[in-house]
């Protein structure tokens, strides 16, 4: 099994019980890489950054270095937006770089304003997240008071405010859009996309750099070592490392920091070290390997490596690293239900299709689960899905405003297309007791003695 | 019921300082009227808005999209066990079942002493500890039918009184910014390159588009 030891590029002070504090921070090379950030251009960082072909981990894996060089000219001031909403379900990954290592963050987020030219920074941290809010209040406390923040950051001309900001519970705020909508005191409803990319059109519709805390959290190292030693690690084309929640039916589920390419889903899931295989021994029905949102996977990727390309190919995609595991005794009506209620629940009502569409998919599924389902309702399903989805294809086309819609469309696509004899059993075990209720009814009003 | 305490309108001002644009810092100061009061009243919602400049209807529309904010009082102790994927397959839906029959009530319902209000909640992040909730957004993990009996009696007794504060606040260390350290807020209006990449921009661009200081 591919178990490398590529380093820790920034989980490597989780064993520190102090490394959410400056003191533990500077003593394990903190704030280094920003020092050696303003030694040089900001042109200069943003190279390296590039170089590292630093993907986003907050779910699309789009280029951060190519991100940073949308923002159009002569338009200022640009601002960047850290994402700390995580709430995609199974994943879990973010909220523990926040309260382990908020200082490896504050350090990528100063180190991004300085590359991009943002003149002030917004850390959105996710409502229900306390810990994490706390921590990254009392780390800023400290950075600014030893000169890492603020005005004139380490005697150079270097000056931008970072702002703790946090959410109130809404899952459509981890979207890019909506993170802005909510950061502006608004609902938090996506914005079309175009004309509304941040990059071009952003908080208070000026250029923004919206990134994933991961993702920011591994720019300390690339400036540090350099984005060719970062790009040294890994595959074509996912370069570094990643951090990975395996969750479910697992012996011993985890967050494991793995490189990218060398390391399969077999690895994650069976390696002593990682998930160290399925619990109590049985078989492997299914697996979400990239959150909520991804088609499953089975048996037969398990030997795909953890690579975007290779997964994106493989029909699903590695989303936000949540690896959720089923076992031979999962319900895949009641997995599928349970994804698709999350959907429901979640959308924010801006788009019909999404709207209408994840209502009647829970309902319709809640009735087939229950033993209400009709033999017509498998196809209703998929209908409502193409309404949402054209074409139900991956990656996903959609008729909505942002990929929420899509995201209902992935599990029961999934589930329907490997598992449709158990739907069709609920549904036949429901139609059977539907015709005996009839059949009873009609016995007792034209009953007739027999013989 | 209340507006802002002195205090508490201090701290609102402060919050409303770091922001370029008002209106950015509603949510944030409708997490502090819930910090004050336990739910966010009507009164605190109009003081809101004479703070920030914006209409009660305004404050009201963005309070009533996030589910954290309370419009009406809930328990002392808000439980939220988390339902989806993970923690599903790890039993949580037996647990909630548990919660139910322990605390007498129905999900989404508030005992009559007023001390726990009982919610199925969306994903947490801690799916690799499942099954899993949060007590006013402070984390058990790996919860069992006895371990969460133990808290609700350890709850009810009020031993955790130091770890888990009342519904509403949250975090219980406030951003400061020293006026000698603050950079300062980017209003959205003031095109002006940043000081740092003057030199860079030059390169580029005609000094003339910009009012550099
Ligand atoms: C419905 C939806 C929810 C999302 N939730 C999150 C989230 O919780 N955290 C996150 O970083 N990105 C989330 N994203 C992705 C963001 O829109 C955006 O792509 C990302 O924050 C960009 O950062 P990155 O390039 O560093 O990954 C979500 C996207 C969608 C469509
Ligand atoms: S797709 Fe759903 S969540 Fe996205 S904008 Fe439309 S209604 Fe809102
Ligand atoms: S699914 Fe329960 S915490 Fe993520």
């Amino acid at each position: 099994m591919a178990v490398t030891d590529a380093p820790k590029m920034i989980t490597s002070r989780f064993g520190r019980d102090d490394a959410h504090t400056l003191a533990g921070y500077e003593a394990s090379g903190g704030y280094q890489a920003l020092r050696k950030a303003l030694s040089m251009t900001p042109e200069q960082v943003h190279t390296q950054v590039k170089e590292a072909s630093l993907l986003g981990r907050g779910g699309a894996g789009f280029p951060a270095g190519v991100k940073w060089g949308f923002c159009p000219d002569g338009v200022w001031p640009r601002y960047i937006v850290v994402n700390g909403d995580e709430s995609e379900p199974g994943t879990y990954k973010d909220r523990m770089l926040m309260e382990r290592d908020p200082h490896q963050l504050i350090e990528g987020v100063l180190i991004a304003a300085y590359a991009v030219g943002c003149a002030q920074a917004f850390l959105y941290v996710r409502g229900e997240m306390a810990l994490a809010q706390e921590r990254i209040a009392a780390a800023l406390n400290e950075a600014y008071a030893a000169g890492y923040v603020g005005k004139s950051i380490l005697g150079s001309d270097f000056s931008v405010d970072v702002v703790l900001h946090w959410g109130a519970g809404a899952y459509i705020v981890g979207e890019e859009t909506a993170l802005i909508e909510s950061l502006e005191g608004n609902r938090g409803m996506p914005r079309l996309k175009p004309p509304f990319f941040p990059a071009a059109k952003g908080l208070y519709m000026q250029p923004t750099i919206v990134n994933n805390v991961e993702t920011l959290s591994n720019v300390p190292w690339i400036i540090t070592h350099g984005g060719e030693a970062y790009a040294g690690f890994g595959a074509e084309g996912s370069k570094g490392t990643r951090m990975f929640a395996v969750s479910g039916h697992v012996k011993n589920p985890g967050v494991y920091e793995v490189e990218f390419g060398v390391t399969t889903f077999r690895d994650l899931i069976y390696a002593p070290v990682y998930g160290g295989g399925i619990r109590s021994d049985r078989q492997l029905k299914a697996f979400i390997p990239g959150g909520a949102s991804a088609p499953w996977f089975y048996e037969e990727h398990l030997d795909l490596p953890l690579e975007k390309v290779a997964v994106d190919k493989a029909g699903s995609m590695l989303g936000s690293g949540a690896v959720v595991v089923m076992d031979e005794t999962t319900d895949a009506v009641k997995a599928c239900l349970n994804v698709v209620r999350f959907f429901a629940h979640e959308s924010c009502g801006k788009c019909t299709p999404c709207r209408e569409g994840t209502t009647w998919l829970e309902r319709i599924l809640s009735r087939i689960d229950d033993g209400y389902g009709r033999s017509s309702d498998l196809a209703l399903l998929m209908d409502v899905c193409d309404n949402i989805s054209p074409g139900i294809a991956w990656p996903p086309k959609q008729t909505t405003i942002c990929p929420l819609g899509p995201s209902a469309v992935s599990p029961i696509s999934s589930a329907l297309q490997r598992f449709r004899p158990e739907f069709e059993a609920k549904v036949a075990a429901a139609t059977k007791a539907r015709a005996d209720a009839v059949a009873v009814a009609v016995d007792v009003r034209t009953a007739v003695p027999h013989g | 019921m209340a507006r802002f305490t002195p205090e508490n309108e201090t701290v609102a001002r402060e919050i409303l300082s770091r922001y370029p644009v008002p209106k950015s810092a509603l949510v944030p100061l409708l997490h502090l009227a819930q910090e004050q009061d336990g739910h966010v009243t009507r009164d605190a919602m109009v003081h809101i808005a004479e703070l920030v400049g914006v209409t009660p209807a305004e404050v009201i529309g963005t309070c009533t999209f996030y589910e954290m904010f309370k419009m009406e009082p809930v328990g002392r102790y808000l439980v939220n066990v988390c339902t989806n994927i993970s923690c599903m397959l790890m039993g949580s839906d037996a647990l909630l079942h548990h919660a139910e029959e322990r605390l007498g009530i129905s999900a989404g319902d508030t005992t009559p002493d007023g001390m726990f209000t009982l919610e199925g909640v969306e994903c947490i992040a801690a799916c690799t500890e499942a099954p899993c909730l949060q007590v006013n957004y402070r984390y058990r993990t790996n919860v069992t039918n006895e371990s969460f009996d133990s808290l609700v009696n350890e709850l009810a007794a009020g031993e955790l009184e130091d770890e888990i504060p009342p519904h509403g606040t949250l975090a219980r260390i406030r951003q400061h910014i020293p006026a000698d350290r603050a950079a300062g807020v980017a209003p959205p209006d003031v095109n002006r390159v940043p000081v740092w990449m003057q030199t860079a921009v030059a390169d580029t661009e005609s000094p003339a588009g910009s009012e550099a200081n």
